[in-house]
């Protein structure tokens, strides 16, 4: 926080954890973690499946209640106690999912989701045309036409088509902060590029903090600014990516870099860990 | 939608249920319009007559004849012997007649039944016979001797002062008339039950109501488990936990059992179809719970809902436009098997007396009922219930396979 | 040269749907493995590199359907074969196939030996129990899993573990080629690398003679295997070894894809990643011309009007595009320089 004078903290966490089930069946998914998401920044938290980042995003979305500890919103406690504060914080934190085909209702046309957004942002009794030119706006940001979409169904759409739709009604938004859990796994590689692309125009052009969940560590490393490395249910190590993939202190982040494969150097397969 | 009912169509089980089920609820409108008789009009004095075409004997005496050419003699002895008094003649002439096997023809009764005449008496020693076999004898011989005599039938007036009989019409072996002729004949293609009344007629009736009772039952019982399950699934915690309590107390206890008690209780005055309808419907609905349910627990948690609340929807909002249409498939499926286990819990219902207590409409599982109060299963009266058990398998069968269908549409995984 | 031990030649094969519509998910594929070499087949999703599999185990059942192209294993030509005698007598013994979910089909009521006494047995090998015991244990062993495994419940495995025990049993009669469809795909990456530690002992030891590996991922395969070949819409856009596909690709397609690739290296986050916009065709009525042309930069009106066929260059190296390889550098230069 010291070292980080000029940059303000966006969203932070304190002591937070996350208990499933009580007595016997209890299962600590989040286990106490701090952390400090500064305005702007690109964050990744890496960590393998089962290891809370995803149950983490869900507690710093809203979605489900924290056990433990403090979430903070620009330096204040977060109050999401009633339903019309929580939609007051979810104009500044928004989420894009996974799945993308699963991220929409498939009964619903998808100029619902955009109008939706227009709506949220209090641009509900605006004349049509002028919601279809912000619309129109929006999905050119992304590189698609609303002419061709508007009508259609998500399931007309490729997985890469309703992934950038999905930037989009962020783009409409403009929250302050991006949850973006994996939003590349579930799309091919060539299009992998022009998602990230634009996540990071985004964060150019309305100054916006995106946490990025990841287990894939190269995905992390190209995008962040801040990597944080989770392990059952806690950061084992955090820091800028450059420092944290490159000269890991961490044993666990040591095997978990040593395990992906690489290209320019040689990946040493006897490293392995007979567990 | 319009791309999901052609799929539904296409599907070989859903149409043939469909198909089947169609036809027995076009039957049920169609035949009303037709025979215009009261179903419950008790036509016949007495039970269970059998399936067939009854004309006035009246009118067909009076009625003037044609003389056929036709010998009604050996037709006569045809019905009136069987093959085994056929066998058991061929037996007593060869053993005691004295005729040889080689000319005796079993197979044609009007020879038989001469060569019987030229040579049975009845006082000739039978040895190894006994006292019983002879007496079967003495009357086989009889019955072939009336079989053969053609006298004709005579019909006489009655002098009204005298109380004395003249002839005044003889009605030879040899005189048809055409039923054409006839104009008061009625025809009962599944008989009558045992009240005298026309089972065909009574069985549409019957389709009627039991199909009222499924559909209002399953209508009930799918609209409360949609609403609870819906309830329990979306807001979990204690409503869950309160929900699926009293879900599973009527789980464990047989539904049936409360059935039962349920009907005992309401009485026999209140309980007509509707009240039965109800009491099946209020009774059934737990399975439906739990399956909603479930469906709407895998929903809660995908992303699309998560997107919706933080799009700031409400709840309502998400569980009418983010939940209901996912499971909208399911429950259709659902309340298919809700009506098809109405139908069968009202016949089981009926059959041990607590079905609908009302003498105006007939149910399916009250003509069961009746005819088994009236023994029909251990007279022979086959077509008192029969028909009953074939209509109630049919519906449940289509509406099932209609679920079966629809279920393999909408679950890929279980197409082959 | 080694022996061949694999080849197909222009293997065409052909999806029929509910719908009664043929989807061309294998369109004129030619292949060869040598004993001793590995062959890596990427690709994104759709293209047919899971198909492929398939259909080069001459495994034809509906809705997949076989329609020209032979396929001939160590010498055996395949394609003639019926499915079920393919299955008794190829399946297994020479070919073994791994798919992403394998390890899902382990029987949970079945303890892991019984599985490998069950292959024997459905492979007509007379061999007592024990012998059996003995072999497996003996194999177990060189291949770094621990003996109890056999006598242990799927359940009790993990995720990694299961896998790696299921591509011991699969390979257990030591076939010719195995195929492996995305193997590691599932685990996390420390078991991914126990899985593929395990392959490249499997090949070490001589207990498969080649394998064919398919994945998406292409710095795993880069690791893996000897060669690579790119397929694109049911076709092969590129083969050559996996450190000039990776380092010099010459098809627009392959260059778009491994310039796509990120790995945890220093350097990496300076690169600037390729991305090609547009989606595949759709199968059902492939374009007549290059598949390719609709997405590609330096597409040409010829391109879309006839076939392309594949192409030698450098000896061994094919590929699958209308331009010479010099053209295709030149404008590569050109476009780094800009």
């Amino acid at each position: 926080m010291a070292m980080e004078n000029e940059k303000k903290p966006c969203l932070s966490g304190r002591g937070v954890t996350k208990i499933f089930g009580a007595g016997k069946q209890e299962t600590v998914a989040v286990d106490h973690v701090d952390f400090d998401f500064n305005e702007g920044e690109i964050v990744s938290i890496v960590g393998e499946s089962g290891s809370g980042k995803t149950t983490l995003s869900k507690m710093l979305l809203g979605l489900i209640s924290v056990t433990e500890g403090q979430v903070l919103y620009q330096g204040q406690p977060r109050d999401i106690g009633t339903n019309a504060k929580k939609k007051e914080y979810w104009k500044n934190i928004q989420p894009i999912f996974q799945d993308p085909f699963s991220s929409y209702n498939i009964f619903y046309k998808i100029d619902s989701v955009l109008l939706d957004c227009l709506n949220m942002r209090g641009c509900k009794n605006l004349p049509y045309e002028q919601k279809v030119e912000m619309m129109t706006e929006a999905c050119s940001f992304v590189n698609l036409k609303f002419a061709e979409l508007t009508n259609k169904y998500p399931f007309e759409l490729s997985g890469g088509q309703m992934q950038r739709l999905m930037i989009a009604r962020i783009f409409l938004l403009k929250p302050k902060i991006l949850m973006a859990d994996e939003p590349t796994s579930m799309i091919d590689a060539c299009s992998r590029a022009t998602i990230l692309d634009m996540l990071l125009k985004l964060r150019d052009e309305i100054n916006m903090t995106v946490i990025f969940i990841t287990h894939d560590i190269g995905l992390a490393y190209y995008i962040s600014d801040k990597v944080y490395i989770m392990e059952h249910g806690r950061f084992v190590e955090s820091g800028p990516a450059e420092d944290v993939i490159i000269n890991p202190k961490d044993a666990y982040t040591r095997r978990l870099i040593s395990d992906v494969p690489k290209i320019y150097e040689k990946w040493d397969l006897d490293t392995v860990l007979n567990k | 939608m319009k791309n999901t009912i052609k799929q539904v169509f296409h599907s070989g089980k859903f149409l043939v249920g469909f198909i089947i089920f169609f036809i027995i609820f076009l039957t049920c409108i169609f035949y009303p319009l037709i025979v215009r008789t009261d179903p419950l009009a008790m036509v016949g004095n007495g039970n269970f007559f059998a399936p067939g075409t009854y004309i006035s004997q009246e009118e067909a005496a009076t009625e003037e004849p044609y003389s056929l050419n036709v010998d009604a003699s050996s037709a006569k002895l045809q019905a009136a012997l069987s093959v085994d008094d056929l066998s058991a003649m061929q037996q007593w002439l060869i053993k005691y007649g004295g005729v040889k096997e080689s000319d005796i023809d079993v197979t044609d009764a009007q020879k038989m039944a001469e060569l019987w005449q030229a040579h049975y008496d009845s006082t000739v020693a039978q040895p190894g016979l006994i006292a019983a076999k002879k007496k079967y004898y003495v009357r086989l011989d009889k019955k072939i001797t009336a079989a053969l005599k053609d006298s004709g039938v005579i019909i006489a007036d009655k002098d009204a002062d005298t109380g004395a009989l003249t002839e005044s019409k003889t009605i030879k072996e040899t005189d048809f008339i055409n039923t054409g002729d006839i104009s008061n004949k009625r025809t009962f293609i599944l008989g009558t039950d045992n009240f005298g009344r026309d089972v065909l007629t009574e069985l549409i009736s019957a389709t009627v109501s039991s199909l009222k009772i499924g559909f209002i039952a399953g209508l009930i019982a799918t609209a409360i488990g949609l609403f609870l399950g819906l309830l329990a699934g979306y807001l979990g915690g204690f409503p869950d936990n309160l929900i699926m309590f009293i879900t599973n107390l009527f789980t464990v206890i047989p539904s049936f059992v409360i059935l039962i008690l349920i009907s005992y209780s309401v009485g026999n005055s209140a309980r007509g179809i509707m009240m039965v309808a109800l009491i099946i419907g209020l009774t059934s609905w737990p399975w439906t719970t739990r399956s909603v349910r479930s469906q709407v627990i895998s929903l809660r948690n995908r992303d699309h809902v998560n997107l919706s609340k933080l799009s700031g929807h409400s709840m309502m909002r998400i569980i009418f436009t983010d939940i209901l249409p996912y499971i909208a498939s399911y429950v259709v499926m659902a309340m298919i098997l809700q009506i098809s286990s109405g139908i069968l819990s009202e016949a089981q219902l009926s059959m041990i007396g607590l079905g609908p207590a009302t003498t105006k409409t007939a149910t399916l599982g009250l003509m069961m009922n009746w005819a088994m109060q009236y023994s029909a299963h251990l007279n022979g009266s086959w077509w008192a219930y029969f028909p009953v058990v074939i209509m109630i398998a049919l519906i449940s069968f289509s509406l099932n396979l209609m679920n079966t269908g629809l279920d393999q549409v909408f679950n890929p995984q279980l197409r082959d | 040269m080694g022996k061949t031990m694999l080849e197909i030649s222009h293997l065409k094969t052909k999806y029929i749907t509910r719908f009664h519509e043929d989807v061309y998910a294998v369109d004129d594929v030619s292949l060869k493995i040598e004993e001793g070499k590995s062959l890596g087949i990427a690709g994104e999703s759709g293209c047919g590199k899971s198909t492929l599999a398939l259909s080069l185990m001459g495994y034809y059942f509906a809705p997949l359907h076989y329609i020209s192209g032979d396929i001939i294993v160590d010498g055996v030509k395949i394609s003639d074969m019926k499915p079920e005698q393919v299955r008794h007598k190829i399946l297994g013994n020479e070919i073994a196939y791994i798919p992403q979910a394998a390890m899902n089909a382990l029987n949970p009521t079945q303890k892991i030996i019984s599985f490998i006494e069950d292959v024997m047995h459905a492979h007509g090998i007379k061999m007592t129990k024990k012998e059996i015991y003995d072999m497996a244990r003996e194999r177990f062993a060189e291949l770094g899993l621990p003996e109890e495994v056999l006598q242990k419940h799927a359940v009790e495995l993990s995720g990694g573990m299961k896998q790696r025990t299921v591509i011991a049993i699969s390979t257990i009669l030591s076939p010719k080629v195995l195929i492996a469809d995305e193997p590691s795909s599932a685990l996390d990456v420390t078991s991914q690398k126990m899985v593929i530690r395990m392959m490249r002992e499997l090949m070490e030891k001589g207990y498969i003679k080649s394998m064919i590996f398919i994945t998406h991922e292409l710095p795993l395969l880069y690791n893996v295997t000897d060669d690579i070949m790119v397929m694109y819409a049911g076709q092969m856009v590129e083969k050559g070894t996996a450190k000039e596909m990776v380092f010099d690709p010459v098809h627009p397609y392959s260059k778009g894809l491994m310039g796509s690739i990120i790995v945890p290296e220093s350097g990496v986050r300076e690169r600037k990643l390729t991305a090609i916009p547009g989606t595949p065709p759709n199968l059902k009525n492939p374009p007549k011309g290059c598949r390719f042309a609709e997405r590609c930069p330096y597409a040409t009106p010829t391109c879309s009007a006839m076939a392309i066929d594949e192409k030698v260059f450098d000896d061994d190296r094919m590929y699958r595009c209308l331009m010479s390889v010099r053209k295709i550098r030149e404008a590569y230069g050109n476009g780094d320089g800009e």
